[in-house]
């Protein structure tokens, strides 16, 4: 058998979410893969341009479906600095406690999803049952199982009960006996670490060249952590440990993930027993002053980075998201070269891709003179006049809808 | 009564109904490992009736008339395997000395099936599918017909229906053959393409292998020619190393049978629920590296054992 092109992806049951792989094969071997982003685009950015802030936290926050307190966090963040305003501790508390609740399901998640795409269903099946645990909490705590919407401006919207604090340790205590089991199953199962180990390397060297963040860099033994680097919310006040590894391949990024696992737990437990008494929110106005800041939040994939330009009224002027799967994405083409094609779906899972969250612009295509390009807003917007004109419906006679007002 | 037999019992009739039985009971037992509910006795029959009422697309690419007749030919071999494969009682259908071999052959024929259906797909999914299911073919079937032979030595016959007389009459003899039981239900689950040896179908990575680019009828009558293949492999697996409390009464006959392959089912299903799939470098060397030793042993070991015992 020779060389063969095998597309993986956009649509394709390993991924799940549009994305295109594409990996040339010599026989069971991958010798050179490229990926392809862009096909989730959902201009997130722009809407934001067009929103207040208070709107923009509902907006941000359904950037991702798993990380989405990050998202919100990590924008609101930006906002308060840009106000000049500093959150109670007890807000940051609060803020601290769903985060950590947020990275167990996320991190549960993966386990499954990675069970899965090694053929290991029962694991899946069960890491998933566990995972309920923790979505039923976040349910009790900001009333939603994803998208809490537990952040505003200058604080929470939600405060935390006695009750709810006794449920919640009683609950972190049934996790980590079951997240002692899943380090177990993951670093002893054999036909686990048959498939597992030695798979999609990255060592040290190249994880630092190509940018790579969150477990994917810590399970090459970079040392990096937002939380740890460059503290917010409580993380400055709460001791916790940076977990690494130096296996640098998909088992080392499962063990990462369920090693920090058992620090969440650590962190949930000490923010519960410290929650400072106080108010929720601090007032925020609504029109923010002019400036730009920048903010960072470890999210259970890696760093996420918001950029946020204000220029003195309600609404922001630029808004730019950066989602960790984009720093792990460069890192992606060079694990998969020579390995496996059954290796391809576990290490494409392993960087915990969340390929909607990445996409912040579209690419076209011409496939006849083979040239690429973008389209800016104004070219956009002429595209789509014309477009309906040619469908009979004659837009440009509406002046308003014209950026120069013609 | 020949046309009895290949009809309706044990031939295609019961085969259908006792292979959707076994599905269910497959995946119930698979859901339940795994925490889950699972499906309702009637599901595997329900899948089957949908997937015959689907439209059937067959890719324009595609070899038109190989496309149509290999599951045709799937299904037939794996009916027709059981004929000589003891149900009830120790008596088979029909039978002849060296039926063994053929029952082994019809029971290829199924994976060669499957070859050739990802082959004319002409898809590339596909075609890698059907690579891996011949290439897995050389791992299993070597170490699975050594060791339904072990026991064949033991019993001075190459048919099954003496062999389950044989070990009736000596039913301790049995114990010799514990090494071959081990090494045919690890072996069949290659035949079968279930964890940890579902390589060929490879869901996250093949998109179901062989199988990709057919639809309605002709799926459903592929699901059924596996589902039969079960059945067959049940069989012989309880007819050859669980070769205990024959009957002679019908009924009560038949009800051991029943225990008997469920039995295997369960095992079948366990090891499916605990491993995850290899990668398919691993499992050829895991076949040809313990496998395939460990049914050598097992012959070494019957040949010592009638030298002694005679």
């Amino acid at each position: 058998m020779g060389k063969v092109v095998v597309p993986v992806g956009p649509q394709h049951p390993a991924l799940k979410e549009p994305e295109g792989f594409s990996l040339t094969l010599e026989g069971e071997k991958v010798v050179s893969a490229t990926v392809r982003l862009g096909y989730n685009h959902r201009g997130i950015e722009k809407a934001c341009e067009e929103r207040t802030y208070t709107q923009n936290i509902y907006l941000i926050e359904r950037i991702c479906g798993i990380c989405s307190h990050t998202h919100s966090t990590c924008f609101i963040q930006c906002v308060e600095e840009l106000a000049g305003v500093e959150i109670t501790s007890r807000a940051a508390y609060i803020r601290t406690l769903v985060g950590e609740l947020e990275r167990i399901h996320s991190h549960l998640l993966w386990l499954g999803v990675a069970g899965h795409e090694i053929g290991f269903d029962t694991l899946f099946m069960y890491s998933w049952r566990d995972r309920e645990l923790v979505m039923d909490l976040l349910a009790m705590l900001t009333g939603n199982r994803v998208n809490y919407g537990i952040n505003t401006i200058g604080g929470v919207r939600r405060d935390v009960s006695s009750e709810q604090i006794k449920d919640i340790l009683k609950t972190v205590d049934k996790l980590e006996e079951r997240t002692k089991y899943y380090i177990e199953v993951l670093t002893q199962e054999t036909t686990i670490v048959q498939r597992l180990a030695g798979v999609g390397r990255l060592s040290k060297e190249d994880a630092i060249r190509l940018g790579a963040a969150g477990p994917t860099a810590r399970a090459a033994g970079v040392k990096r952590d937002t939380r740890k680097d460059d503290p917010y919310a409580a993380y400055g006040e709460v001791p916790f440990e940076v977990i690494t590894d130096q296996n640098s391949d998909v088992l080392g990024r499962g063990i990462v993930r369920v090693k920090e696992l058992m620090e969440s737990y650590k962190i949930i437990r000490y923010v519960l027993e410290r929650l400072p008494e106080g108010e929720l929110t601090v007032k925020v106005p609504k029109k923010i002053p002019a400036g730009e800041a920048i903010s960072r939040y470890e999210a259970p994939r890696g760093e996420d980075v918001h950029y946020v330009k204000s220029n003195g009224t309600e609404m922001p002027e630029r808004v730019k998201v950066r989602a960790p799967t984009l720093a792990n994405l460069s890192s992606i083409s060079h694990m998969l070269e020579g390995g496996y094609l059954a290796d391809v779906p576990i290490i494409i899972a392993a960087i915990d891709p969340c390929f909607s969250c990445t996409d912040r612009m579209i690419t076209v295509t011409d496939r006849e003179k083979d040239s690429k390009s973008m389209l800016d807003w104004n070219k956009l917007r002429a595209y789509s006049i014309d477009w309906h004109k040619e469908r009979g419906l004659d837009f440009s006679a509406i002046s308003h809808l014209r950026e120069d007002g013609r | 009564m020949s046309l009895f037999y290949i009809l309706i019992f044990p031939g295609f009739i019961f085969l259908s109904l006792y292979g959707l039985l076994i599905e269910y009971v497959d995946r119930k037992l698979y859901a339940r490992f795994q925490n889950r509910v699972g499906p309702r006795w009637y599901q595997p029959l329900a899948d089957i009736i949908k997937l015959a009422s689907k439209e059937t697309i067959i890719p324009r690419q595609a070899d038109n008339r190989m496309f149509r007749w290999i599951p045709v030919f799937a299904l037939a071999a794996a009916s027709t395997s059981v004929l000589y494969v003891p149900i009830w009682g120790t008596n088979s259908a029909s039978s002849f000395d060296g039926d063994i071999l053929v029952v082994m052959y019809l029971l290829t024929i199924p994976t060669l099936t499957f070859f050739l259906a990802g082959w004319y797909s002409k898809s590339i999914f596909a075609t890698v599918g059907a690579i891996r299911a011949l290439t897995q073919l050389f791992a299993y079937e070597v170490p699975l017909l050594m060791a339904l032979l072990a026991p064949a030595l033991l019993a001075n016959t190459w048919s099954f229906t003496k062999m389950a007389e044989f070990y009736s009459h000596h039913p301790l003899y049995s114990v010799f053959n514990i090494i071959g039981f081990v090494v045919a239900i690890i072996a069949v689950q290659g035949k079968l393409e279930r964890v940890p040896f579902d390589i060929p179908e490879a869901e996250t990575e093949l998109a179901g292998g062989p199988f990709v680019e057919y639809s309605g009828r002709l799926l459903a009558i592929f699901r059924m020619a596996i589902d039969v293949e079960m059945v067959v492999v049940a069989s012989i697996i309880a007819a050859v190393y669980i070769p205990f409390f024959y009957n002679a009464v019908p009924v009560l006959g038949f009800l051991i049978y029943v225990i008997k392959t469920m039995f295997v089912v369960l095992i079948l299903a366990a090891i499916r629920s605990i491993f995850a799939r290899l990668r398919i470098e691993q499992m050829i060397n895991f076949c040809w590296k313990y496998l395939a030793p460990l049914a050598i042993l097992q012959i070494i070991i019957n040949i010592i054992a009638k030298g002694v015992l005679k």
